[in-house]
């Protein structure tokens, strides 16, 4: 952990990305990517896009397209946020890049 | 206790409330004054930022706005709460890596120009007035209904009020007063709510009770109801809408991309110690903007319900007392176009225009008007969305004390974000003209100084607007979100997922979508208000929706412009690393 340390001041002072920094920021962008395409799926998919499809099947009394767009995507908007903060966690944890 | 001493009640005590916490919290430097010092705890700020996101919009209009549109309402739903996976996910932790005190800051330093700063300092000072006139006129609404003073004096106790925690406290003042006024607005929303949801569903939870069958023994679920009951009298079905797919996509997008955008709501997440805490606290502020959020469509829902219920063909003289009160504060009005002393309410305009009251009464004691009645259909209510949320309780009969705690609650939501609002106005003005900009060699004492004087001006200028309400400021709300999605955004975003982006590039791109935008807003809004309709728009989008087309076109000029330029220099390259990864954040600053 040290050496890695070591490499990454060393690196910073010429304006290079380490090894280290470039495999976090790359996971990380990965991730981003996955959470983002839920999040498009959730909202513009169920809610917009898909709804009146979606409308035939319901959920208790709502129809499910219309469930998506009033209730549905907000819940999945708190899932992906939560998602993203534990799993930040770990993977800050993994290269010894957390605050 | 009558009600209308128990509102004087609860309004005084939750501004005593206010009060005290402003004269607990002074800020002493400008660290606390711009962010409370830094080291706000990431649920209290959570809590804070709910509070100053959640406008006299939200909690008066928005559960309006859903009982009468419908599904198309949805785009406030989605657009309101998908922006902070935005933040949270591309902005937030980045920006309070970075560390510093405003968003000109970011985007000055990011692109090395005094020339980017001073255009996010425009966009962010034209974004936040347009948006605090709306809440000035909130304060003046409830003032005048509820206290019976009248809209200017309304205005002028409101303006006091954050007067004293704003600027006395700054932003140390308004988190903790926003922490306050949070747990009164969403109480004061919730009750109502779990009482509506169980009268009419047997289900105190209205999330729950919106899905349930409605308890009248008819076995139809409250949608279904509301689709038969609304089509009966001639209205689109609830759960149909009228805008176009595009549409209500692009005023979606705009609206998230706009929330994310939004200078006074990144702001707070400067204020917590670090950049995971800037994540922690995204979610927190979206569980609590949730808890209102997907309370409103059941309210929306039960109140269009009741509405029906109680005023369609019942006799004037026989309507309840809340119908006699706002029709007096001008937001209801009934003529009786076939003479029966009867109300019907059906699809369609009343009259033409909004109500113009002459003094006299008519034949049922009715308040009669001078304008015109729309002789093609039989509709004979006109009614105000506003009154909604606020004539709730009444037209469910709740007991006084929930009127009281609705008055205080609508307060709360509009102080707090015009508290939000004036800081991010004055520290703009302070530390990115003053400070940064024009006069650099000021002392720590004299730009606090300047923070403070620049933060009443602003309270007066909003003041102004919430007193004499130009015509344009309610057509104008697409203008903040439309321009905070086609100029900061963009220019945010790219600072940091892109480490060749440059000062040309991020310039020409904000000053292209700003332009764009504020254009075909301004041609549809105020120039030519008469062509605005669908036929006439670019590609179907509205003036409400195209900050995403301005969105498109600020990203493309950016890239091309940024590939014809010379590259950012190393110091830049070296700051977007720094700000990528999240260790060391207190001490970040590259300069």
């Amino acid at each position: 952990m040290e050496n890695e340390q070591q490499g990454q001041e060393t690196h910073a002072e010429d304006g290079e990305t380490s090894a280290v920094e470039n495999a976090y920021w790359h996971e990380n962008v990965r991730l981003l990517v996955v959470l983002m395409s839920i999040w498009f799926i959730a909202s513009f998919g169920c809610g917009i896009l898909l709804r009146d499809w979606l409308d035939q099947f319901s959920i208790a009394g709502y129809p499910l397209g219309f469930w998506f767009a009033q209730q549905g995507s907000i819940y999945v908007f708190m899932a992906l946020i939560l998602f993203y903060v534990l799993r930040m966690r770990k993977i800050e944890r993994k290269y010894d890049l957390d605050d | 206790m009558s009600t209308q001493t128990l509102i004087y009640l609860f309004v005084g005590l939750s501004f005593a409330l206010y009060i005290g916490i402003a004269i607990w919290s002074r800020a002493g430097s400008t660290k606390e004054f711009y962010v409370a010092g830094g080291g706000v705890n990431p649920v209290v700020n959570g809590m804070a930022t709910a509070a100053d996101w959640m406008s006299a919009a939200s909690f008066i209009s928005m559960a309006g706005l859903i009982a009468f549109l419908g599904y198309d309402a949805s785009v406030y739903l989605m657009g309101w709460t998908g922006g902070y996976v935005l933040l949270a996910l591309l902005l937030a932790p980045y920006l309070r890596k970075f560390g510093q005190f405003t968003v000109p800051d970011f985007i000055g330093t990011r692109y090395y120009s005094k020339a980017a700063r001073v255009v996010a300092v425009i966009c962010l000072i034209f974004i936040s007035f347009t948006y605090i006139a709306g809440q000035m006129r909130g304060v003046g609404i409830v003032f005048s209904r509820f206290l019976d003073v009248s809209i200017f004096w309304g205005v002028i106790i409101g303006m006091g009020i954050v007067f004293i925690y704003a600027v006395l406290g700054g932003m140390k003042g308004i988190t903790y007063t926003q922490v306050a006024q949070y747990c009164v607005l969403i109480f004061a929303y919730m009750v109502p709510a779990f009482f509506l949801s169980f009268m009419i569903t047997g289900n105190p939870i209205p999330q729950i009770g919106l899905g349930s069958e409605v308890n009248d023994g008819s076995g139809l679920y409250v949608l279904q109801k509301l689709d038969l009951v609304l089509t009966d009298l001639g209205f689109a079905p609830y759960t149909d809408g009228s805008k176009s797919m595009i549409d209500v996509f692009c005023i979606t997008l705009a609206l998230m991309v706009g929330t994310a955008g939004l200078p006074h709501v990144i702001v707070r997440f400067f204020t917590v110690p670090k950049a995971s805490d800037a994540r922690k606290s995204a979610f927190w502020a979206l569980l609590f903007i949730a808890i209102l959020y997907t309370t409103a469509p059941a309210v929306g829902a039960f109140a269009r319900l009741n509405f029906v219920d109680t005023v369609n063909q019942t006799a004037y003289e026989d309507a309840p007392a809340w119908f006699g009160n706002w029709e007096g504060n001008d937001l209801i009005a009934w003529v009786d176009k076939n003479q029966d002393g009867v109300m019907q309410y059906s699809a369609g305009t009343a009259f033409e225009g909004t109500p113009v009251f002459t003094e006299e009464r008519g034949a049922s004691g009715e308040r009669l008007l001078s304008n015109v009645p729309t002789p093609e259909n039989t509709n004979e209510v006109y009614v105000d969305r506003d009154i909604m949320v606020l004539a709730n309780p009444e037209i469910g009969n709740l007991p006084g004390w929930v009127i009281a705690l609705v008055a205080a609650g609508g307060l709360a939501a509009a102080l707090s974000t015009a508290a939000g609002l004036l800081l991010v106005i004055s520290s703009s003005v302070s530390h990115d003209l003053l400070k940064s900009t024009f006069r650099p060699d000021i002392s720590e004492k004299g730009e606090l100084l300047a923070a403070r004087l620049a933060a009443s001006a602003a309270i007066v200028v909003a003041g102004y607007l919430g007193i004499y309400p130009p015509g344009w400021v309610a057509e104008v709300v697409a203008f903040a979100f439309g321009l905070a999605a086609s100029s900061l955004f963009p220019a945010i975003f790219m600072g940091i997922f892109t480490k060749s982006m440059n000062r040309e590039g991020a310039i020409s791109g904000m000053v292209s979508g700003l332009f764009f935008t504020f254009a075909y807003i301004f041609y549809f809004k105020l120039a030519n208000p008469a062509a605005n309709v669908a036929e006439n728009w670019l590609l179907g989008i509205s003036p409400e929706g195209i900050g995403v087309v301005g969105m498109v076109l600020n990203f493309v000029v950016a890239i091309a412009v940024s590939k014809m330029t010379a590259s950012p220099p190393v110091e830049v390259r070296k700051l977007v690393d720094s700000i990528r990864v999240p260790r060391g954040a207190a001490s970040a600053h590259v300069h």
